[in-house]
């Protein structure tokens, strides 16, 4: 115990020994099993794995939005969740998405509307306020979820494949815009993804998981210096390296 | 606009001319059938008379009256229905029978109980409408998608503030169909309990009705007709363009728009 609030002041979230089961029939199916990590404050840690490996599970649990079936998994401060698909609220404009967090968080009334307005301003949404989310690209329905997250005021930023749905130019403007964010804020991001150069493009550390049910089988410190580019030999190697570590997790998980 | 209007005016001119054709071709006496230019004739002369009115606003009193207590009855069940998953699954399909159960069918039991025929009309209203909201809210408090509850619990809203800011604007568009359905239902069994109605000194449209059948005025009796027929036209399509704006609102319009 007093070992792990020693750790507090430095870490941002610990994950140990995380098990996570589900219901499968009349069986039990593992979606995690003892999965074991931590992450610094400030750290921008990429999970990478094969779909089914239980990342949804594990930022669900450290959102508690799932329960753990046995180990822990802590967050020191509060967390914002971003998810895959859009997960604007469909009848609220950008702005309003992101005015019910605020709301949500007790932020006066008088105020949201200019904190909304500064938050879309820093994710380049000014001037998309009013309009609704079938009303925005899918780059733009993620940057109005990002100002949504933003506007938790959050410590920990947990982001589910948040860029898997979008095309390669959207993709790499959003790289450059959360890394910018990141780097001006004090954020700690633990970013989920099946792509092994998204991931290294954008993590301090690269976290590999089994397959099925996923734990942690490798971690990968990515030193290549700020901003990167996708396309860069050196990020295409270590990805390389990385992709092939997860295809023979896959054929381990057959 | 404009082309939406078209279709609708040919059906009614189309409509007009069936009935006409009816009137030449014989079938019955223009005193049991008459053509539509002396009941429109007729339904000129009520809309100059300030009793008619009366009528249709003792009518329409009743159908607001029913309709509204239907409206917050079938609310406050369908969310309680929803909170308590026992009651769920006990309520649930008795909701699916009570909607399938013509409605006029508790009024005698109503005239009974409450005596007044004012309250078993209003009760008869509410128990054809409120069924109907009641299914509309909760399978639209049902098929929230689980992803928008999730995230209005990763935003920090939970219990009441998740109902109120995620499962209910989540649920408003089938809340309207709910309402229309309902609004439907409560018009047809009003009408209904009208006609069975025998009281003194009353004008509604449905004992109006009544009276224009004894009296074997069937001018009267189709410009009644009429009237009933565009009141149910006009309220449906209110709430249809209340349903297409929640919609488009909601993002669920297809490319149509
Ligand atoms: N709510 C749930 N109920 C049952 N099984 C689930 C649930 N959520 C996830 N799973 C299962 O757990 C495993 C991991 O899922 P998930 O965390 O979504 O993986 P990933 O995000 O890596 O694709 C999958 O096999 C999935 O079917
Ligand atoms: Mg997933």
């Amino acid at each position: 115990m007093s070992n792990v609030m020693a750790l507090s002041d430095k870490h941002a979230l610990s994950v140990e020994r995380l098990t996570v089961a589900f219901p499968h029939g009349d069986q039990v199916m593992l979606a995690l099993d003892g999965a074991t990590f931590e992450v610094k404050r400030g750290e921008f840690v990429c999970v990478v794995g094969a779909s089914g490996s239980g990342k949804s599970t594990l930022l669900n649990v450290l959102a508690g939005l799932d329960r753990p079936s046995g180990g822990r998994a802590h967050v020191h401060g509060r967390v914002a969740l971003i998810f895959q698909e859009s997960a604007l609220l469909p009848w609220l404009t950008a702005a309003g998405n992101v005015e019910l967090a605020l709301e949500l968080r007790g932020v006066k009334a008088s105020a949201r509307q200019k904190v909304a307005h500064e938050l879309l301003n820093r994710v380049h949404l000014a001037g998309f306020e009013r309009r609704r989310p079938h009303e925005l690209s899918g780059g733009m329905k993620q940057r109005a979820a990002l100002a949504r997250a933003l506007a938790q005021e959050a410590d920990v930023l947990l982001m589910d494949e948040p860029f898997a749905a979008l095309d390669a130019i959207s993709r790499d403007l959003l790289h450059e815009e959360l890394e910018r964010i990141w780097t001006e804020s004090h954020l700690t991001i633990l970013f989920v993804t099946h792509n092994a150069r998204e991931a290294v493009r954008l993590g301090d550390r690269v976290i590999v998981l089994t397959s099925r049910p996923g734990r942690v089988a490798h971690e990968v410190p990515i030193d290549l210096p700020r901003p990167r580019s996708l396309d860069s030999p050196e990020l295409a190697v270590i990805a390389g390296r990385i992709t092939d570590r997860l295809k023979h997790e896959m054929s381990n998980g057959r | 606009m404009w082309s939406n209007l078209w279709p609708k005016l040919g059906a009614v001119v189309l409509a007009v001319a069936i009935w006409q054709l009816i009137v030449w071709s014989g079938w019955r006496p223009q005193s049991a059938l008459p053509g539509p230019w002396p009941v429109l004739e007729r339904l000129a002369g009520d809309l100059r008379n300030l009793d008619f009115y009366a009528g249709i606003g003792m009518t329409l009193r009743r159908a607001a009256l029913g309709y509204a207590i239907a409206a917050g009855a079938g609310t406050v069940v369908a969310i309680l229905i929803a909170r308590v998953k026992l009651a769920r699954r006990a309520v649930g399909s008795l909701l699916v029978g009570l909607q399938s159960m013509p409605s006029i069918a508790w009024f005698p039991l109503a005239l009974l109980l409450l005596q007044r025929s004012e309250g078993a009309i209003t009760l008869v209203v509410l128990m054809g409408a409120a069924p109907a909201i009641a299914a509309g809210l909760l399978s639209g408090i049902d098929q929230v998608h689980p992803m928008l509850i999730r995230v209005g619990r990763a935003m920090g809203a939970d219990g009441l503030r998740l109902y109120r800011h995620v499962v209910l604007p989540a649920a408003l568009p089938a809340f309207v169909g709910g309402l229309k359905q309902g609004w439907a239902f409560a018009w047809r069994s009003l009408m209904s309990a009208e006609l069975l109605v025998v009281a003194g000194n009353q004008t509604s449209i449905g004992t109006q009705l009544q009276l224009a059948r004894n009296l074997l005025d069937t001018q009267q009796l189709l410009a009644l007709m009429i009237v009933i027929f565009v009141i149910g036209v006009v309220i449906d399509s209110l709430f249809g363009a209340v349903d297409r704006s929640v919609r488009q609102r909601w993002g669920l319009l297809g490319g149509e728009a």
